[in-house]
């Protein structure tokens, strides 16, 4: 009843804030005014110069846009897996590490400090693609056969994988001196926008083909959502939700790819550390259930994109490195206990006795 | 009828015959240090503070839920001990306190969400630990090593043991001994043996794991059970927090690092089972044990460095979550 | 009489949005008695229950024990008035011993004493004659013991009623034998029991009185000895007998071209379910049936088709073919539907819209990399809207939304759409109003006509009689009867499902 009585404007309000997308956006619009009330400087973009000498695009702006990449890449994953197994993968930080650890080991055969490749750079990338798919396979099969909860089960990568990374290289720090090797994380000569932007761009054009041209979006929603309607309508649920650590595997080989081409090294505890809870956080951002069901990839993208913003924002405001995770902290926090069923539905009722006080 | 074992006993034997094994391989093929009384006893030394948490995370894996926050909050304990201890010339009975209170207040706040607001733990108890890894630099973001006199007192207290010791190359007779927080430790774990044994909240912690809507329906109040077991596991993260700063005396970001892990680890090590319902504190003080004796094998190997120990500690997690699943399967099949 | 009810309710009424699940019902308990509380699916049974123990609380009504007035708006208030329920599942704690069973959450005390606990329960099992020992883990128990254990449990917590809410559905006969062996001896200890059940031979075995709900009201009250079997069948399907024969019988039979090939042939199928081991045949254009009550095993029988369930034996055949059914997808690859009895959990998809609820089958059939085009997917949907008048904003809404009829509706678009030859439809009519049965009625008969084999099943057997024209009765997971012709009249189905009776 109350609906019609709605103007049309406010309909169409509520049309957009119930959209899931508009979360994510929100909070972008949020952050941006933020900064630009604080310090409108902050949206500045130059041009500078790139390490190679070529004149390259730079400010807070191209940064958030580069420094996203990874993150973008694995929410992509993170929400698939979320979606269908109704959990997540606290391993992808560990995996990026020895992915990355792999490229290297590759390129690098054994010595530390090679003078030429010992292997082309789409070998040394296909060899981590493998590999990371591997590990992605490993905790699908730990999650989808033996019915382990998802973060249980990656806890044993997650516990190990910084360690087998180290170990595929020895202990050592090899470091690339080709500068080839330095475009995919830095700049390709004569391009003045930071290529990671551009690889997180088609690798978002790959995921549309997929979504548009495989119906694996239709297949993992009805995973998620009922397991047991979706096996008896000839879904095999097993498979979808291993085949989504699969994918999420893939998703990190190309980030850890990212990742060691920026420094053309590696180290081993500090690469893509905490990535897993941002991750984490960019699906849940994008208003996806961390419960598994419906997911939108595009939210997930945004949410991926609101907190590399955050962390940007943050340190700006000169807050260190290290004490970051407490603010996201809180962040994850606040989102999940709005999101949790018992404060939804207290929250409903409040809205309820409001309306029917209104009414009286 | 055959009389069967519970399953809690049954994993409690199979870990400490796997310790006892795993130690008597130790003695007869690496030898030398492994003899010495005093090698025993620094696997309770080095410890003591991982005995203390991994008790907690027994109790809460034992209801069915997990608690990854409690490292970062040994960490932040240790920190804030550090920082009142030095910059703020407290004494140590203060700094006790404030250990205690920073466990209690990340166990309440954490049961809360997790019991009464029904929110997965995992994801609570992650957003906790990074909130007390980031509050840790936020506190100090440089270690530092504690000057207080009355705490070094405190931290080079040993505990001789009479009777048992070892004579070093002069052939003079160094008797062994124990420090301070292993006192502690082994309070904990009879308390909570007593506790989970003979207590009702001890017993509601079982049957909660074993099926929460039973447990229900028998009676028994499932939130407040829960509530309690993510509270006492938070106190004794603070416990452990000043255990470990007892041990190491200085405060850093980098304290007890994955030390979540290694409660975990010693847990399922120690017979409690992931999907709760089972579990017993003597198998986690054996879980501890087995992974100290790991670790030490490990570097008595020659692979001295971190990561060896972090890839043999997974495997064992993987080892044991199978030897769960393969005995529990073998058993249930056999009673049918 | 009167002094020696213990139980009595008066008027009770229970409401949920959108149904009356209890108006006015009433019941009344004896010391000393075991009484069955009879009703099909929907009757209201489950609803009293748990309003008498507490889980729901009634809208209307007044429970009286031992003649006070009692408010039970808890499991524990029930506790404490001396009311205990052993449930079908076990709600005890598997990973415990079964002593700690028993006495768990019973007492405000801080500790146990492991001693007096295992005194105390031994005591109590040897009286009963329970073989379990106390120290026994629970889990390592026989399902029949376990359900034992728990009515030890409420036994020893001075319980005055004991309901009994289906504990025989997992049971073996020599299990339910001792189990009645334990209900008798209560018994005479004078505790009324309430025995909830689906099974006819058991109420008739040890039941003294009977109690009927219908449509979530109360039919009746009788003493086992008054109420023949049939009647008490008639009484839950709610038709008096001597109106039976004028109901139907307008074109029926006869129209079956009894030489017609069968499309799907089965011999000794047997499931994982528990279906014991039966043959069945369906020929092209037949409209047949599974019949029987609750929890005879016709949903089981017809999931095993399906491949459902783990299929543990027989052979299958299709169009004269031996085939391979031992998933769902070898069915649907065989052109077989399946509407699942359980709308909520086997059935709809929720948070998905109609229209991919609809395409769902077709696409799974047509694989992960050979999407159904956009816009072929809303011309399906669209059409299938149409066709079938579901009623929903549009074709993008979630299809939780809907009501039930229209859930109902988007999931037999689901199979037409995969255009099958062989459509199994278990209850596709139950929670859903008259008109939109009447239309999915209406479908079945069309769907024959164009060849199409289909087997219904229904809880309403008037319904079962207009579309069926070969009825298979079930009883105790056995097919006992099959009726086609003359044979298919409510009488006869009845006296069929009632069974074992010598008049």
């Amino acid at each position: 009843m109350a609906q019609n009585s709605l103007s049309k404007d406010q309909n169409f309000f509520l049309k957009i804030i119930k959209k899931q997308i508009f979360i994510p956006i929100a909070a972008l619009l949020v952050l941006m005014l933020f900064n630009l009330i604080a310090d409108p400087s902050f949206f500045r973009v130059e041009l500078g110069t790139s390490s190679l000498g070529y004149p390259v695009l730079k400010g807070n702006l191209i940064t958030i846009l580069d420094n996203a990449s990874e993150l973008v890449i694995l929410s992509i994953g993170m929400t698939l897996v979320t979606s269908a197994s109704g959990g997540q993968d606290i391993s992808v930080g560990a995996a990026i590490a020895l992915a990355g650890s792999v490229v290297l080991r590759v390129l690098c055969g054994t010595e530390t400090r090679p003078d030429h490749l010992h292997a082309p750079i789409i070998v040394a990338f296909l060899i981590c693609c493998i590999v990371a798919m591997l590990f992605g396979a490993f905790n699908g099969v730990l999650v989808a056969y033996f019915k382990l909860q998802p973060m249980v089960a990656t806890l044993i990568l997650f516990t190990a994988g910084r360690s087998i990374a180290a170990w595929i290289n020895n202990n050592q720090l090899p470091i690339i001196s080709e500068p080839k090797f330095g475009y995919f994380g830095n700049f390709f000569p004569g391009i003045a926008i930071p290529s990671p932007i551009f690889i997180a761009i088609l690798f978002m054009i790959i995921t549309a083909l997929i979504m548009r041209f495989t119906k694996l979006s239709l297949f993992t929603q009805a995973v998620g959502i009922n397991a047991e309607s979706s096996r008896l309508n000839g879904i095999n649920p097993q498979f979808i939700k291993f085949i989504t650590y699969v994918i999420l595997g893939f998703c990190v080989a190309v980030a850890g790819f990212i990742k060691v081409s920026r420094l053309s090294t590696i180290n081993y505890s500090v690469i893509a550390k905490d990535i897993e809870m941002d991750a984490i956080l960019a699906v849940a951002l994008g208003g996806n259930a961390l419960s598994g069901g419906k997911f939108s990839i595009s939210s997930s993208i945004i949410g991926a994109y609101v907190i590399q913003f955050l962390t940007i924002t943050l340190y700006k405001f000169e807050v260190p490195a290290a004490a970051l995770p407490a603010y996201k902290a809180i962040v994850v926090i606040i989102l999940v206990v709005l999101s949790a069923p018992v404060v939804r539905k207290k929250l409903a009722d409040m809205k309820k006795n409001f309306a029917a006080k209104e009414a009286n | 009828m055959k009389k069967k074992l519970t399953d809690s006993n049954l994993l409690l034997i199979i870990t400490v015959a796997v310790f006892i094994l795993m130690y008597s391989c130790a003695v007869t093929m690496l030898g030398g240090g492994f003899t010495k009384s005093q090698t025993f006893l620094n696997i309770f030394n080095e410890n003591a503070a991982l005995i203390i948490i991994s008790c907690g995370m027994s109790l809460v894996m034992i209801t069915g839920g997990i608690d990854i926050s409690v490292g970062a909050v040994t960490s932040l304990v240790c920190m804030c001990c550090a920082v009142h201890l030095d910059f703020n010339g407290g004494n140590v009975f203060t700094a006790i306190l404030i250990a205690l209170g920073i466990g209690l207040l990340f166990g309440l706040v954490q049961g809360v969400l997790i019991a009464y607001l029904e929110v997965q733990p995992f994801i609570v108890t992650l957003a906790g630990m990074f909130f007390a890894r980031g509050l840790t630099t936020i506190v100090n973001s440089t270690q530092f090593n504690v000057e207080n006199e009355q705490f070094k007192a405190l931290k080079d207290t040993r505990i001789l043991i009479p009777g048992i010791g070892s004579y070093n190359k002069k052939g003079i007779f160094i008797p062994a001994y124990i420090e301070i927080g292993v006192v502690v430790a082994l309070l904990t774990v009879a308390v909570l043996f007593i506790l989970l044994k003979w207590f009702r909240l001890g017993r509601s912690f079982y049957a909660v794991g074993g099926n929460a809507q039973s447990a229900n329906m028998l009676g028994i109040n499932v939130k407040r059970t829960k509530f309690f077991a993510y509270l006492i596991c938070g106190f004794l993260a603070g416990v452990g927090g000043f255990v470990y700063f007892l041990h190491v005396g200085s405060g850093s970001p980098s304290h007890a690092s994955g030390a979540e892990m290694n409660a975990i680890a010693s847990s399922i090590i120690g017979g409690t089972m992931l999907t709760g319902g089972s579990g017993n504190i003597i198998g986690t003080l054996f879980g501890v044990m087995s992974l100290s004796t790991i670790k030490n094998i490990v570097a008595s190997l020659g692979l001295d460095d971190a990561w060896w120990t972090n890839i043999t500690v997974a495997a064992m997690i993987c080892i044991f979550i199978v030897i769960q699943s393969v005995v529990l399967s073998r058993k249930n099949k056999s009673s049918h | 009489m009167q002094d020696d009810v213990i139980l009595r309710l008066e008027g009770i009424c229970k409401e949920f949005p959108g149904v009356k699940a209890l108006s006015n019902v009433q019941f009344t308990l004896h010391k000393g008695e075991i009484h069955a509380l009879m009703g099909e699916n929907g009757a209201g049974k489950s609803t009293l229950i748990k309003v008498l123990t507490g889980v729901y609380q009634k809208d209307a009504g007044s429970i009286y024990m031992d003649g006070a007035p009692v408010t039970i708006n808890s499991t524990q208030d029930a506790q404490k008035s001396g009311i205990s329920t052993v449930y079908q599942e076990i709600t005890l704690c598997p990973n415990l011993t079964v002593a700690e069973n028993m006495y768990i959450g019973r007492t405000n005390e801080m500790t146990t004493s492991w001693k007096k606990m295992n005194a105390g329960a031994k005591q109590l099992l040897d009286s009963l004659q329970i073989p379990a020992s106390p120290t026994q883990q629970l889990s390592d128990c026989s399902i029949a013991v376990q359900q034992m254990v728990a009515i030890a449990r409420a036994v020893d917590m001075d319980c005055k009623v004991l309901i009994l809410d289906e504990p025989t559905s997992s049971l073996d006969e020599r299990e339910v034998e001792k189990l009645f062996k334990l209900m008798t001896d209560l018994k005479s200890r004078g505790v009324g029991i309430i025995f909830v059940t689906h099974f006819l031979d058991q109420v008739y075995s040890v039941c003294d009185r009977i109690t009927v709900l219908r449509d979530g009201t109360f039919v009746g009250d009788y003493l086992i000895s008054e109420l023949p079997r049939v009647q008490l069948v008639s009484k839950m399907m709610g038709k008096e007998l001597d109106s039976f024969e004028d109901i139907k019988q307008e074109e029926i039979a006869d129209t079956i071209d009894r030489r017609s090939e069968p499309v799907f042939e089965a011999t000794g199928l047997s499931s994982a379910a528990g279906v014991n081991p039966y043959d069945f045949t369906i020929r092209k254009g037949e409209v047949n049936g599974f019949t029987g009550l609750l929890g005879s095993g016709r949903s089981e029988s017809v999931r095993a088709i399906y491949g459902a369930d783990k299929v543990t034996g027989g052979r299958v055949m299709m169009d004269g073919k031996e085939v391979k059914i031992k998933k769902p997808i070898d069915a649907m690859k065989q052109g077989i539907g399946y509407l699942p009895e359980d709308r909520k959990h086997d059935g709809i998809i929720g948070d998905l819209s109609v229209k991919d609820n609809i395409i769902l089958a077709l696409q799974v059939m047509k694989g992960m990399f050979r999407p159904i085009s956009k816009a072929d997917a809303e011309k399906f949907a669209d059409e299938y809207i149409k066709l079938l008048g579901i009623k929903t904003a549009s074709a993008e809404t979630p299809i939780k939304s809907l009501s039930g009829g229209n859930q109902q509706k988007c999931i037999l678009a689901r199979w037409l759409l995969t255009n099958p030859v062989y459509l199994i439809l278990d209850e596709p009519t139950r929670g859903i109003d008259v008109g939109t049965k009447l239309e999915i009625q209406k479908l079945v008969l069309k769907l024959a006509s164009e060849g199409k084999s289909v087997t219904f099943i229904s809880s309403e057997i008037d319904e079962m009689l207009h579309v069926c024209k070969r009825l298979i009765v079930m009883r105790d997971r056995h097919v006992v009867g099959e009726l086609t012709g003359g044979d298919l009249t409510q009488t006869k189905i009845m006296s069929t499902i009632a069974g074992g009776e010598k008049k």
